[in-house]
Order: structure tokens, then sequence, then C-alpha cells
């Protein structure tokens, strides 16, 4: 099982966060990856000065932007589910 | 300096509570309140001049009983609103008396209008009342053209509409807690600030240091909506910032669970049929208090505040939860047990000023933060008739065309009263009731700096910034929500 959590605080709400839950939601549902992906939220990873949403795989950190959902999914949660 | 300070208050009361407050606070966060507090009536009242009571020694007597309140009062009593004996000035009781602008007409309104005839005249025509035939009515009072019959009620028995307030033997004024609901309406109302609500600060102040700066848990301030009428000698943005250098790891908004309650208490309603809001903790005591019958009505939703805090707990831990508010109510409700679990104390704005100014914190030079999870909705439910917006935009989203949502709006407890009375009657037309304890809603509450005409367009005017627009979208990502079309369809990745 991989924990992906994304960043609810305000700074990343206002970065889109809430997009970027929405595209992992639907491309989890999409590569029928709901057993093996859990999404989780949580208020701020202390990182607001990072340039986009504040991600985590397990416990690697990353900054998404809303519009590299895509290539952020492909490259690490698919490649770590795998 | 002095002068600036007090700006941020409606009254001198509060600036002096917020005085002992920030001296209390000061000693915490320095690890010598010990040492200090013998001192802190003495540096509050310097010299020998009274400015307030009959000598400096009274003065400080009293101060030195508010320093009690402000490091959590007395913790047998379970009431969180407690009268300073002596800082009571035992204010006449006397109910209806004719005063000497009476001019001795030849009218008697007074006389005809007085169904028990307890008004007499003396050889002067001045009129007079008997007091063992009086019954309070204050018809005469309404009826004389030279207001010259007042009603010598004191302000703290005349703030509580549930009547707790009476006269104990030595005169004081004493709060009956079976009836109390903790609103603070006599706290902001007592002109001699004899009646004041417990302070959790240093119980805060000792969570932020065991914190270890957030590394042992992470502190977490969940900020009311009516903060948008407060502080507005500064930005919100700035008050955020403030509350992060005080030791808080994050700010949240309360106005996010404000979106999940009318998400839920949309769908409670549609199902039951009838409903009462439980956001307002004054609110919901006082049916349970006064109108037992109706308890089955109150909504099943934690408030706002609770709904938050169990999310961020859920999701955030280990950590802690401080409510910052308008509310003295907050701290009767966050001690429930089915609270307990999420919220670990609670403030007022008040004593989040005195916080910043022990720390020496001038929120007026720091960077402005950013505080934005809620929707429009989920924010105006700092003013009265927000919640009823939002359970009728809720109902929208949820798509229940067929229900007739028929709301009632009451805020003061006078209101809510008529609307209960009604409802335990079986003769209220609406189905659902949003009852706020305080006239105007959270915005009016006795922890509020300040008491505005403005303040409920400051808050409709901060629901606007939202940047989420639909409670589904504010509550969406939560998995909360199985909501509005637009929510369900997630976008299509860009390729």
């Amino acid at each position: 099982m991989v924990k992906v959590t994304v960043c609810i605080g305000s700074s990343c709400h206002l970065k889109g966060s809430r997009q970027v839950v929405e595209e992992l939601q639907y491309l989890i549902n999409k590569h029928d990856l709901g057993e093996s992906v859990e999404l989780a939220g949580t208020f701020c990873m202390g990182k607001c000065g990072e340039n986009g949403v504040s991600v985590t795989v397990d416990d690697d950190y990353y900054a998404v932007k809303p519009e590299n959902v895509l290539d952020f999914f492909n490259d690490v949660v698919v490649k770590k589910v795998k | 300096m002095a002068n600036k300070d007090q700006r941020k208050f409606d009254t001198k009361v509060q600036y002096l509570q917020y005085k002992v407050l920030r001296e209390v606070a000061r000693g915490a966060m320095n690890d010598d309140l010990l040492d200090r507090i013998t001192d802190i009536p003495k540096t509050i009242i310097p010299g020998n001049v009274p400015t307030m009571r009959c000598c400096v020694y009274k003065e400080r007597a009293i101060i030195a009983e508010r320093v009690k309140l402000a490091m959590g009062g007395d913790r047998t009593n379970p009431n969180v609103i407690e009268v300073i004996e002596i800082a009571c000035d035992d204010c006449p009781t006397g109910g209806y008396e004719v005063t000497n602008a009476c001019r001795g007409c030849l009218a008697h309104r007074c006389e005809d209008v007085c169904r028990r005839n307890a008004i007499s005249f003396d050889h002067q025509q001045k009129a007079h009342i008997d007091k063992t035939l009086c019954v309070e009515c204050g018809q005469c009072a309404k009826v004389c053209p030279y207001s010259a019959i007042v009603s010598r009620r004191r302000p703290c028995e005349n703030s509580c509409k549930v009547k707790a307030i009476s006269m104990n033997e030595g005169k004081a004024a004493s709060i009956d807690n079976s009836k109390c609901i903790a609103c603070g309406a006599c706290v902001y109302q007592c002109p001699f600030g004899a009646i004041i609500d417990k302070s959790f600060i240093l119980d805060v102040i000792d969570m932020m240091k065991k914190s270890r700066d957030n590394t042992a848990y992470k502190m977490y301030a969940v900020v009311a909506p009516s903060i948008a009428s407060q502080f507005t000698y500064a930005k919100l943005g700035q008050v955020v910032t403030g509350i992060q250098r005080l030791g808080f790891f994050s700010v949240v908004e309360a106005a996010l669970g404000a979106d999940m309650v009318a998400y839920k208490e949309a769908e409670e309603l549609h199902e039951k049929g009838f409903l009462t809001s439980s956001c307002c903790p004054a609110f919901v005591d006082y049916i349970k208090k006064q109108f037992p019958d109706l308890a089955g009505h109150i909504s099943e939703n934690l408030s706002p505040m609770a709904t938050i805090a169990k999310y961020i707990k859920e999701t955030s831990s280990p950590c802690k939860v401080v409510f910052i508010g308008p509310c003295t109510a907050k701290k009767m409700e966050f001690q429930k047990p089915e609270v307990a679990p999420y919220i670990d104390s609670v403030i007022t704005f008040e004593e989040l000023q005195a916080l910043f100014d022990a720390a020496d914190i001038d929120i007026t030079s720091l960077p402005e933060g950013v505080l934005d999870n809620a929707s429009y909705f989920g924010r105006i439910f700092a003013r009265s008739g927000g919640i009823t917006d939002a359970v009728g935009q809720a109902v929208k989203e949820h798509g229940f065309e067929d229900f007739d949502y028929n709301p009632i709006t009451c805020d003061g407890i006078e209101a809510c009263r008529t609307a209960l009375l009604k409802a335990s009657r079986g003769v209220l037309p609406h189905n659902f009731i949003e009852g706020m304890a305080c006239v105007n809603g959270c915005i009016g509450g006795a922890g509020c700096l300040t008491h505005g005409d403005k303040n409920k367009a400051e808050v409709d005017a901060y629901g606007r910034l939202a940047m989420e627009k639909t409670i589904s979208d504010a509550i969406g990502i939560y998995g909360l929500a199985t909501a509005s079309p637009e929510a369900k369809s997630a976008p299509e990745p860009q390729e």
C-alpha cells in the first residue's frame, strides 16, 4: 500500500490542492489502483514556500503543481506501486 | 501608547481585563509568573490616586481577583462565567421608579395605563409608585411624555435573558449555574467588569511550551470566521502570521467545519423534517435547559469548531487544537465529553490580543499569511442568517428539489425563545431554526474586541474573498461529499 498525502493547508489550498486531490482521485480510479494507493490529506507540511502543492508519497516529499499531476502520478505513484 | 492600545477595545473594562491577561501571559511565557504574580496589581494600578474605585487598595484587590480568573479561576466551579464579588458595585435593583423629571402633569397617562393602581400623586402632583402593588410591567415608563419613569435594573440582570442572575445576601450578583448558558452577555454588559469569563491562556501557553516548537506535537489554531471583523487595525493575513509566531504550527478556518456542518445538516433536515441548529453552544444549552422536550430536534452534528478539529485530529496527529473565537460558551462546549477529544483549549479574540502583546508581537509589522479553505457559506456562519443561507445552499447542492426549506433566523435569546415556544406548542410554521444566543450572531460575541455596526459587512466581504464558491467544492476533497455534478466529474488530466 502506497500512502499519498496531499497538503490541504491554506497555502497549498490556494496553490490548487483541491485540483491535485481531484485529479489523483480520478487517476487512481482510472488505473484501478484503489486497492494499492491510499490518498489522504493533512493540514500543512510546513513547506508553504515551495513552488507547488506539498505531497508526500510514503515518506518522500514532492511539490506538485496542478498542471503536473499526470506526470507526477505516472513517474512517482505508479512506479512506486509497481 | 495606552490610548493606542485602548482603541482596540470597545470599553475600558475590556482594556483593563486585557492588561491583566497580558501580564499573566507574559509571566507564563517568561517562566516567572509566580515571582511576579503579587506585583501584577501594582504594575497595573501604580501610584496612589484611585481612578476607578474608592482607593488604589481596593482597585488592586480587584486586580488580584482578575489575575485569578486569568489563571483559570475557581476550578471547582464548573461554570466558565464567574462573579468577582468585590468588584460588583451592588447596583440599585429597585425596578421602576419615578425620577425628578416628573413634572406633575395633568394627563396622568401613567396612572391610567397602570392596571394595578400602583401610581398615586403627592401634593405637588408628582407621581409615586407603590412597590407593593407594582408588577414591573413597564407600561407607565412607556407612556410618560417626559421619560420620567426609569427601570432601575442591574445591567447584568437586564442582559441575562435566561434569568440566571440574581442578588445574593451581600447584594452582589450571583449566577445560577443551572440556568446559565455561558453566553457572556453579562460579561460584556457589566459596567464594572465584575463578571468575567475564566481564561485558559495558561493551558495554551503550557501546551505551546510542551510542543517544543511543534516537534513533540503540532499546535493547530482553529479560528472563527468572525475574526474578519476583529483586529481591524491590521490585515487578516498579519493576524494569521502573528498566531504562527506565537507558536502555532498552522491556522485553519473553523469556517471549513461550518461548510461540513451545513452539508450534513441539510441532509439531516431532509431526513428528519424539523431541526434546530447545533453551532451555537449557548443556544444548544438553552434548549436543553429550558425546552428539554425539543432537545431531540437539535442537529446531531458537532459544531463547526468540533467538526474541523475532529478532521484535523484524524489527518494531522499528533497535534493539539486550540479554538480562537468570539465566544465564552465555547469554553464550556470544549469540555463536553463529545467535544473534549478534539478541542484541547479555547481562547477569545480578547485573549489572543493579550498573547500577542505579551509576546511583544506587533502584528502590523508582520508579513501576511494566508487563511483560505472554506467557502463563502462557511464563512458567513459568523453572522446571523449565515447558517440559514448555508443550509439552504447545501439543500440545493444535495439536489433536494422536492424539499420545502422553510427556515427561521433567530439572533439573541429572546428571538430564540419565541421560536422555541412556538415549536414546543407545535405552531411554528418553519422547519429549521437557526439559533444564535448573541444578537447579530457570533460577531456580537462577548469575546470580541469590538462590536461595530460594520462587522456584518466585514464578514460578508471576507466570505466573498473565499477561493471556493460552493460548499461541495470546499469540502469535496475531504471525501465527505458525494457532492454536486461538477465535483463528481473530476477534471480530465491534461495530456
